[in-house]
């Protein structure tokens, strides 16, 4: 073990880490701002609404991300119009293209995952709301959407960490994230081994973090919900 | 007594006529009308598949009928057909409004499980009517004294037995001051020794002078708070009146049938 080339390499890997933790919450962010209204559309019982849905989050969940973020990143600089547009400063950009990736991808698993919840919820429920007089919209506001994301917790801190490992293919998109730190250090110093398992360790840490907030999620909103909650909570 | 008191007694607060309603080929209800006075406990009995429950339902369009007038304290639901041919509103707004003076007390009590049990009961006074936050939480606290789950308003429906889970839904009907409280077999759900907890609830609401429609298979209930009992065979009301003539002194074989198979 070479400590010192890692002691110098240190403020890389503290960019990095700020990189990965920026790429991490903006896919999330808008993952599931965009994942919430589409898994309300894919419930709808009109099949030309929930259709176009359930083909977007098939063809994301149905091919690899680090392709869908080739065919952003080197794929659209083929085209001319491409190019020539307004656009072309933002979507030539490493930034943009990695985060579109990350959050297109992500909003396919969220909304399946969502759309399970609401479909899953027991149908009396929605049944008693109505009963009540309440509003299509307050319906979902108020009791579908927050019963249904209470029952996906477990289920999306499980692709909050399948999003965190995931933003390690931004290195290969030129941005230096926590991965691209540990290529960046490599390349200086020749020391494979050490250069990884510094980014290993630290994606580990987040992961660790990640798991631990997710379980105390868990335990402050899902549990009051199951009938064993005395023994859990 | 003024006459105006006099007459508000003899207008009905709920009127029902004609209802029809068929699911597939099958014809549940073949034209039923009830009138519920201000104060009156009406019950409907019969044997499951009589359509009853389908009655109720229909009464807050949780079911569309395919015919039939409702009116609610002399404002009648605008109904118009859909496309498949059954009623359903005319205007969404009046629907909202309409449910929220009924209020329904489920067989499987449908609180909601992401809410507390306080939450529970003020979710529709707050969400629905509008009220001031502060002022629906009194009024569901002393609801739930009332009901005696007072000390469990914390906790989530989860962890109540199916007694308390269905007093707290009885809270939740009362919170919104509905005009006419529906039950829907209110204590089918129960375990037997829970029974009388939610019965007792039920009591005490009739003898305040609540208008209450109820389908349930308690007949000694029945025949003890109902001032009128309703008896439904495949869709058309073989008999009624006071219960005890109705439930005592059956004048047909198939109530007679019914009261003597052991649906007691």
């Amino acid at each position: 073990m070479n400590a010192q080339a890692l002691i110098d390499s240190l403020p890389l890997y503290a960019s990095g880490l700020w990189t990965t933790l920026r790429l991490l919450l903006a896919s999330l962010l808008i993952g599931g701002c965009l994942a919430l209204p589409l898994a309300v559309l894919r419930c709808l019982p009109t099949p030309w609404l929930q259709a176009p849905v359930r083909a977007f989050t098939y063809v994301i969940r149905g091919t690899p991300m680090l392709v869908q973020l080739f065919l952003l990143y080197y794929g659209l600089a083929q085209f001319e119009f491409v190019r020539d547009s307004v656009l072309w400063p933002v979507l030539s950009s490493a930034w943009f293209c990695a985060i579109a990736a990350f959050a297109i991808n992500s909003c396919a698993y969220t909304t399946e995952m969502l759309a399970g919840a609401i479909r899953a919820l027991p149908f009396g429920e929605i049944e008693a709301a109505q009963a009540f007089g309440m509003s299509r919209a307050q319906l979902m506001r108020r009791i579908v959407l927050p019963a249904a994301m209470r029952h996906c917790l477990p289920a999306y801190g499980n692709e909050v960490v399948m999003i965190l490992h995931g933003t390690s293919l931004a290195s290969v998109v030129t941005l230096m994230d926590l991965t691209g730190a540990a290529r960046e250090t490599n390349a200086r110093y020749y020391l494979p081994f050490e250069a990884f398992i510094a980014a290993a360790a630290i994606y580990f840490l987040l992961t660790f973090i990640l798991v631990s907030a997710f379980r105390a999620a868990e335990r402050r909103w899902l549990a009051p919900l199951r009938r064993d909650a005395v023994n859990i909570g | 007594m003024t006459i105006a008191t006099t007459e508000s007694g003899v207008e009905p607060v709920l009127a029902v006529e004609n209802l029809h309603k068929h699911f597939g080929g099958r014809e549940v209800l073949k034209g039923v009308s009830l009138s519920a006075r201000r104060g009156d406990v009406i019950t409907l009995v019969g044997s499951s598949g009589s359509g009853k429950s389908t009655f109720l339902r229909c009464l807050n369009l949780l079911e569309q009928p395919d015919q039939g007038r409702l009116r609610l304290g002399g404002e009648e639901l605008m109904l118009r057909p859909d496309r498949d041919g059954s009623l359903t509103a005319v205007d969404k707004r009046q629907l909202r409004r309409w449910r929220s003076r009924l209020a329904m007390v489920f067989q499987s009590f449908n609180l909601w499980q992401h809410l507390s049990v306080l939450e529970n009961v003020t979710e529709a006074p707050i969400h629905v009517l509008g009220q001031a936050p502060d002022r629906a939480r009194e009024q569901a606290c002393k609801l739930l004294e009332r009901v005696g789950v007072g000390h469990r308003r914390d906790v989530y429906p989860a962890q109540l037995s199916g007694g308390e889970q269905q007093r707290v839904a009885i809270a939740r009907a009362l919170a919104i001051e509905p005009e006419v409280m529906l039950f829907d077999e209110p204590t089918s759900a129960l375990d037997p020794e829970r029974v009388g907890e939610v019965l007792a609830v039920m009591r005490e609401l009739a003898e305040e002078g609540r208008t209450m429609i109820l389908v349930t298979h308690e007949m000694a209930f029945a025949r003890e708070v109902s001032s009128h009992v309703i008896f439904l065979h495949q869709g058309v009301i073989e008999e009624q009146g006071p219960p005890r003539e109705v439930l005592d002194t059956p004048r047909s074989d198939r109530l007679r049938q019914f009261l003597g198979s052991g649906l007691k």
